[in-house]
């Protein structure tokens, strides 16, 4: 048998809106079939269709070439098909232990009595945990599923779908939450599965880890599957296929900042509990990266500077003043801005227009005596659209309507159009399209070359590669490395993070 | 498209063309759908009882929705902000305890009761906000203390009993003073053929209804309503804003106070104790119209309106007593299936997931 799951003319859409014009695909077992595609391109209806989120689509799917309906969840479960989504808080269940997380599909099948004692649930939970040979202790399953953290809730959830062997296992942006080391176990445990013969579909932005991980390689764009590779994998031409436009061309970046004025500077400013105190100047005229793993103190360090929360030690001063800002209200009234990483938690309100999401940090400007003046609003909401490039109707379209990388485009943009003294930019590219990535990047750069602090904090090192022209490296909250983009290469700034103390 | 396949699509929202759909008969039924039964209503009422039709009729009508509506008003400043004021009811019923005392016991002037119970709502409010933006207790739990304490507060001076001109006092002497004409004008006075409540309503409903949706603080407001964290990270003194929503709510509910005071002509202990639930009732009906779903001024003015059309109504038909409240959680249910069985707008609440 050579096809754990075939799918024939698979059609999806929503309303006049079609996603999904026809998935011819047979996914193998014992492979890593990695699905890469832009923002909109259909991966993640693709993936509800397969785990019987829809059920109205069209075409066929078939399983050892006999045609089956998936119409619900548990009808894909029954079938072998396991999704891990991308959202662990659509997985984890909070108010129970991590005891009960691991025992969630028992429970509610009725499999697991509905009278047990937390203690009669631990041995089965850590039956579960054994699939992925998580060593837990008794004390982490009793304790509350939020106090774990993220890293783990998403091994919780993967050994969650694997306790039902399954013949497909869709994983979903897998790694976004997780640490490079994370990620490595992560990979080791996917290259076991392939090894015993499941079939794996694995989607993610990250080329790196598909270059890494996938002996196949399918390129989405507009509902369609546009190409397939076998390793090597043909970068240049996948990148093309993704985007429609020849990406790959795009010249590297050849001038390189170099700032004067340190307009910022912060003295013994300590990022973690237990972390250890540095001094870091931020000079204007230049975009400083700051590169580390995710829970390196990178956001601690944004939210800091902005005043949303406090650091653990240590002040600031700005132009050689003090700079103290207790609230966010505080560090804008000095020119100092932030974008935070979770752009929909942290930015976007519902319902609210493109205009209005774009004018709100600086209502004064579109008011008069408190009076809001729509022209105005709407002229501000155009700018953005047009010196951003945001791909939207009109300034009055709904913010969450546009894709990810037109949102981002949307809430930089509002900072970025008032040249910032400080822009501080907190994992700007997540969620984000190479092309939107590329034109604020490119943006971000003019920003700074114009005479604005710009930091931008990533967790990808090519990002900052992209952006950066100076490079700060976080470990555990601690400052490693500091360098110019010239004066260092990738393996130094690899190296440095390695290093163990 | 039809309902039914539209439910079982919450994706509709990532596709740039939903928000440009054209208008169908379901939209018609959640922008308009409220308008039309209050115009409905309306019509039926007033082609079936003659004296529906009098203008008195009306006046009267709005009149007496008045104080439920301010009430209402001021609710809804909370309900903007993502919380919720409990303790309207209570604030309500203290200032005619505090107006009456002003008046009958202290032998006051009407314009410093006025004074003295305005600054009596906005303490109220004052403290509703250091519970909830300084001790961070939940709206809802802070508000619903402070609506018991204040019902019992407002009781200790006057040992429990109804202020009215000529109590005995605790050292046996006769109160001073009684309510004044010029306080009792407040209820009975007119502006032409318009009551002052329906006046003081009117300018309140169109005063809400501009700092909402035209100024700035009622867009920060919104804001915070909907996402506080991204409000704090826009720069909005999140707060700030909030002690002032419950400062309005405060000063809303006592000018309800005062026009009930007016009205009733003595420090009647119980004034007030039913304000609660309909104020929050009308303004949750207000979510509803013209398919806001969100809290607004216009909305909770005609939430009002239409119970005090179905309440007049339904009375001038001989209806018992009883079928009002019956009346009042009809109207809430029809509005909140507006609001969040045939709406749209609810699906755009779960955030767009980046692919």
């Amino acid at each position: 048998m050579t096809t754990a799951i075939e799918m024939r003319d698979i059609t999806m859409s929503f309303g006049a809106n079609e996603v999904l014009k026809g998935i011819d695909l047979a996914i193998e077992p014992g492979k890593v079939t990695a699905l890469l595609g832009a923002n909109g391109a259909g991966k993640s209806t693709l993936i509800k269709v397969l785990s019987g989120v829809y059920n109205d689509y069209g075409g066929t799917v078939l399983i050892d070439g006999a045609a089956i309906d998936i119409d619900h969840p548990t009808t894909a479960r029954k079938y072998g098909i396991e999704a891990v989504h991308q959202k662990i808080a659509d997985g984890v269940v909070p108010g129970l232990s991590v005891a009960e997380n691991f025992l969630f599909d028992g429970i509610v099948n009725n499999e697991v009595s509905r009278v047990a004692s937390l203690k009669s649930l631990i041995p089965k939970a850590k039956d579960v945990a054994s699939v992925l040979d998580l060593d837990w202790s008794e004390d982490l399953l009793r304790s509350d599923i939020y106090g774990l953290p993220i890293a783990d809730q998403q091994l919780l959830l993967l050994t969650r779908a694997l306790v039902h062997e399954p013949r497909l296992l869709i994983l979903d942006e897998p790694t976004s939450a997780l640490s490079e080391t994370e990620a490595q176990r992560l990979f080791a445990v996917i290259r076991d599965l392939r090894d015993q013969g499941v079939a794996i579909l694995y989607v993610s932005h990250r080329l790196g880890e598909i270059d890494n991980i996938a002996d196949r390689l399918l390129v989405l764009r507009d509902g369609v599957i546009r190409s397939d590779h076998n390793p090597p994998f043909d970068w240049p031409d996948a990148l093309h296929q993704m985007l429609g436009v020849d990406e790959a061309d795009r010249p590297e970046r050849t001038v390189e900042l170099r700032g004067t004025d340190a307009v910022l500077q912060l003295s013994g400013v300590q990022l973690l509990p237990k972390s250890t105190p540095f001094d870091l100047s931020i000079r204007s005229g230049e975009v400083t990266g700051v590169f580390g793993l995710l829970g390196s103190g990178g956001s601690q360090l944004a939210r800091g500077i902005f005043g949303a929360d406090p650091f653990e030690a240590g002040n600031m001063t700005l132009d050689g003043e003090v700079f103290a800002p207790k609230a966010p209200a505080d560090a804008i009234a000095d020119e100092v801005y932030m974008v935070p990483e979770d752009r929909v938690a942290g930015t976007i309100i519902k319902d609210w227009s493109v205009a209005m999401t774009s004018t709100f940090p600086f209502l004064q400007e579109i008011t008069h005596l408190g009076v809001l003046n729509p022209f105005s609003e709407s002229k501000v909401g155009r700018s953005v659209i047009d010196d951003f490039g945001v791909v939207a109707q009109s300034a009055d379209e709904p913010v969450i309507s546009l894709s990810g990388g037109n949102q981002q485009k949307v809430v930089v943009g509002r900072w970025l159009r008032k040249q910032p003294k400080v822009m501080v930019m907190n994992e700007p590219f997540q969620g984000v399209d190479v092309g939107a990535r590329f034109d604020l990047a490119e943006k971000t750069r003019e920003v700074a070359a114009a005479g604005s602090a710009v930091i931008v904090m990533s967790t990808d090192l090519e990002e900052i590669v992209q952006v950066a022209d100076r490079v700060v490296v976080l470990f555990d909250g601690n400052l490693r490395h500091d360098s110019y983009m010239s004066e260092t290469n990738r393996e130094e700034i690899l190296r440095r993070l390695s290093e163990v103390e | 498209m039809s309902a039914a396949t539209t439910i079982k699509k919450p994706d509709t929202k990532q596709d740039p063309a939903a928000g440009k759909r054209q208008l169908d008969f379901r939209d018609l039924v959640v922008r308009y759908g409220f308008i039309a039964v209050t115009v409905l209503f309306f019509v039926y009422f007033s082609a079936t009882i003659p004296a529906f039709r009098l203008s008195t009729t009306m006046f009267s009508m709005l009149k007496f929705t008045s104080v439920v509506a301010i009430a209402g008003l001021g609710v809804t400043f909370t309900m903007v902000v993502g919380g919720l004021d409990l303790s309207v009811g209570a604030t309500a019923g203290m200032s005619v305890t505090v107006a009456a005392m002003t008046m009958v016991i202290y032998a006051q002037q009407g314009s410093v009761a006025i004074i003295a119970v305005i600054l009596a709502g906005a303490v109220i409010g004052a403290l509703n906000a250091v519970l909830i933006v300084v001790l961070r207790i939940p709206d809802l739990l802070a508000t619903l203390g402070m609506m018991f304490l204040v019902q019992g507060l407002k009781l200790l001076p006057v040992d429990g009993q109804s202020v009215s001109s000529g109590l005995i006092l605790r050292d046996g002497t006769v109160a001073p003073g009684k309510f004044t004409p010029g306080f009792l004008e407040i209820n009975r006075g007119s502006l032409g053929p318009v009551p002052y409540p329906v006046v003081i309503f009117a300018v309140l409903a169109v005063l809400t209804w501009f700092f909402l949706s035209r100024t700035k603080w009622g867009r920060v407001m919104y804001a915070i309503g909907s996402n506080p964290e991204a409000a704090r990270l826009a720069g909005a003194r999140v707060g700030r804003y909030k002690a002032a929503a419950y400062m309005l709510s405060g000063v809303y509910a006592s000018i309800a106070g005062l026009i009930l005071a007016s009205r009733i002509g003595q420090g009647d202990i119980s004034a007030g104790n039913s304000l609660l639930l309909d104020a929050v009732a009308v303004a949750l009906v207000g979510t509803s119209v013209l398919g806001a779903n969100k809290a607004n001024a216009f909305g909770t003015a005609l939430g009002a309106i239409l119970i005090g059309i179905l309440l007049t109504g339904t009375t001038m038909m001989n209806f018992p007593y009883y079928s009002q409240d019956i009346v009042k959680g009809l109207v809430l249910f029809v509005a909140l299936v507006f609001s969040f069985t045939l709406s749209r707008k609810k699906q755009r609440h779960v955030a767009a997931v980046p692919l």
